[in-house]
């Protein structure tokens, strides 16, 4: 396995703070790679949100992306599945590649990647439908199928992979606003799970939740992995050295370090990554 | 310099895990608690150790019941300490270098209190050596020999305290590297004790006491080696127990 240089000589803190940060400390590389980052830059107009980040998100697992507020990591999530396509005065350079294929390919359609490359948001936002229907929506407009029975077992399915079904399973026909805050959330993951993605994107999935519905959203993440490869964006430090078997520390647009959760939380190699996620200033 | 004055300066330890440098000033003072209370554990064991150790080379009964009487305080600190560390890990959650403070704080202090208790065993022999009448020229040799290794036990912590307080890696290592010295010389007493037992049955009881003694020493060594291997995880996040220097 490759290694990105490790600096040796830890500059001090003074020191750092006026340091170009050129290199990223630790081992971005996977061995199984879903997807394969390279010198990423994200602009917004004038503004670079993203600087250079190269990093692989290993297949079936998930990876955590932590980072101060404005750090860039809800944007370099978002480029992996063309999200900020949406926003005109967005820019993405580099390469970014799902199993070698160029997700930025102009033959690409961004709207298939986006059922291989699934997201869900902080918020929980199902559509105003039945519960139904919310599951069914994206298999429905993908064309997966046009057969009730199929559909329904879809439907069935995703939900159960949720750890929804049982929970709803007498009142599907309800509309899904009418769900608690965390069932709501597992419903966007099983509408996410319907159209049979490949990766799945979580944007602080359970900022919104109390600790049980939490507790049951990130147990269901531990699941998930099992099928799916997940990045997930989080401002809970523990909620991430709980869910993820890599971290990534990003710092003003820049990927600082990224290694094995147990090494960043017990260990990590930069300053910066020590400071944040033990609540230091700097 | 005395433990007492080194370690009593926040300096080395505040500075070099960057104690005070928490956005929450509370979790900064709790820290510096955990590290004031550690350092006060130490100075006691030091003086349990070394009053243990003169009270049994001067068969001082008197001075024997103070330190068998003070290891309450000695386990009491513990159980604080712990307590202390368990609030900090419940409440704060503590990572990295935090994370590593506490745990080889709560390992540091298990050492500590068992140091306290072989400081207890020198009480207690000391007491029965005093009844005992050692005869002098059985005795000289070997409590010559017993006062060399204690002397020798008595500066490595010291220096492994000190090292503890200014989280000095260099001394911490050079510990842990000459811990076979500290071996080597309990074997040479248990040697020259085997051979008065042999010479003079007599005094079977009384050397056996002096071996005792010695063997505490070596294990007061033993578990400063684990101060100073904590000393390392702490710092530098390697765990070199074990012998694990890689």
């Amino acid at each position: 396995m490759n290694t990105i240089d490790i600096k040796q000589n830890e500059p001090s803190q003074v020191e750092l703070n006026q340091v170009e940060l050129t290199q990223t400390v630790g081992n971005i590389y996977a061995d199984d790679a879903k997807m394969s980052i390279r010198n990423a830059n994200v602009h917004y107009g004038d503004k670079q949100a993203i600087h250079n980040v190269s990093l692989d998100l290993a297949k079936n697992q998930v990876t955590a992306l932590i980072g101060p507020s404005g750090c860039g990591k809800s944007t370099f999530l978002r480029c992996l599945n063309r999200m900020n396509d949406t926003i005109d005065i967005c820019r993405v350079t580099g390469q970014l590649m799902l199993d070698g294929e160029d997700i930025y390919a102009k033959e690409l359609d961004p709207v298939l990647l986006r059922a291989r490359v699934g997201m869900v948001f902080q918020k929980p936002n199902p559509f105003p439908k039945s519960i139904y229907d919310n599951v069914a929506y994206g298999a429905r407009i993908h064309g997966l199928t046009n057969n009730k029975t199929e559909l329904d077992e879809i439907v069935e399915t995703s939900l159960q992979k949720a750890g929804l079904f049982n929970e709803v399973k007498d009142r599907l026909k309800d509309p899904g606003t009418g769900l608690s805050g965390g069932q709501q959330q597992r419903l966007c993951i099983a509408r996410t799970i319907a159209v049979s993605p490949e990766v799945i994107l979580m944007d602080e999935p359970a900022s919104a939740l109390d600790p049980i519905a939490t507790a049951i959203i990130e147990e269901l993440i531990d699941e998930l992995k099992e099928k799916y490869t997940i990045a997930i964006v989080t401002h809970s430090m523990q909620q991430a050295a709980r869910v993820s078997q890599h971290t990534a520390y990003f710092h003003m647009g820049k990927l600082v370090e990224m290694g094995k959760t147990e090494d960043i939380f017990t260990r990590p190699s930069h300053k910066l990554t020590e400071n944040y996620i033990t609540g230091r200033f700097g | 310099m005395t433990t007492s004055e080194k370690t009593s300066s926040p300096s080395g330890f505040t500075s070099k895990l960057h104690l005070d440098k928490h956005i929450s000033r509370r979790f900064n003072e709790e820290l510096e608690q955990v590290r004031t209370l550690v350092m006060k554990m130490g100075e006691l064991v030091e003086q349990q150790v070394n009053d243990g150790l003169s009270a049994v080379l001067n068969a001082d009964a008197t001075l024997a019941e103070q330190v068998i009487e003070r290891d309450k305080k000695v386990n009491s600190m513990e159980l604080e300490i712990d307590e202390y560390c368990t609030q900090i890990l419940a409440r704060r959650q503590p990572a990295a270098s935090d994370l590593r403070l506490i745990v080889s704080v709560i390992k540091s202090i298990t050492d500590l209190e068992r140091m306290g208790d072989e400081a207890v065993k020198f009480g207690k022999n000391a007491i029965k050596l005093a009844r005992g009448n050692f005869a002098e020229e059985e005795g000289a040799r070997p409590l010559v020999e017993l006062k060399h290794l204690g002397k020798h036990i008595s500066e490595t912590l010291n220096t492994a305290l000190i090292a503890y307080a200014q989280m000095d890696t260099d001394a911490a290592y050079k510990i842990i590297e000459n811990d076979n010295i500290i071996d080597e010389e309990f074997d040479n007493i248990s040697r020259l004790l085997v051979t008065k037992m042999m010479e003079n049955p007599r005094e079977i009881k009384n050397a056996l006491r002096v071996t005792w003694c010695a063997r505490a020493l070596e294990r007061i060594g033993d578990h400063t080696t684990n101060l100073c291997e904590y000393i390392v995880y702490l710092v530098e996040g390697k765990d070199v127990r074990h012998g694990n220097m890689n």
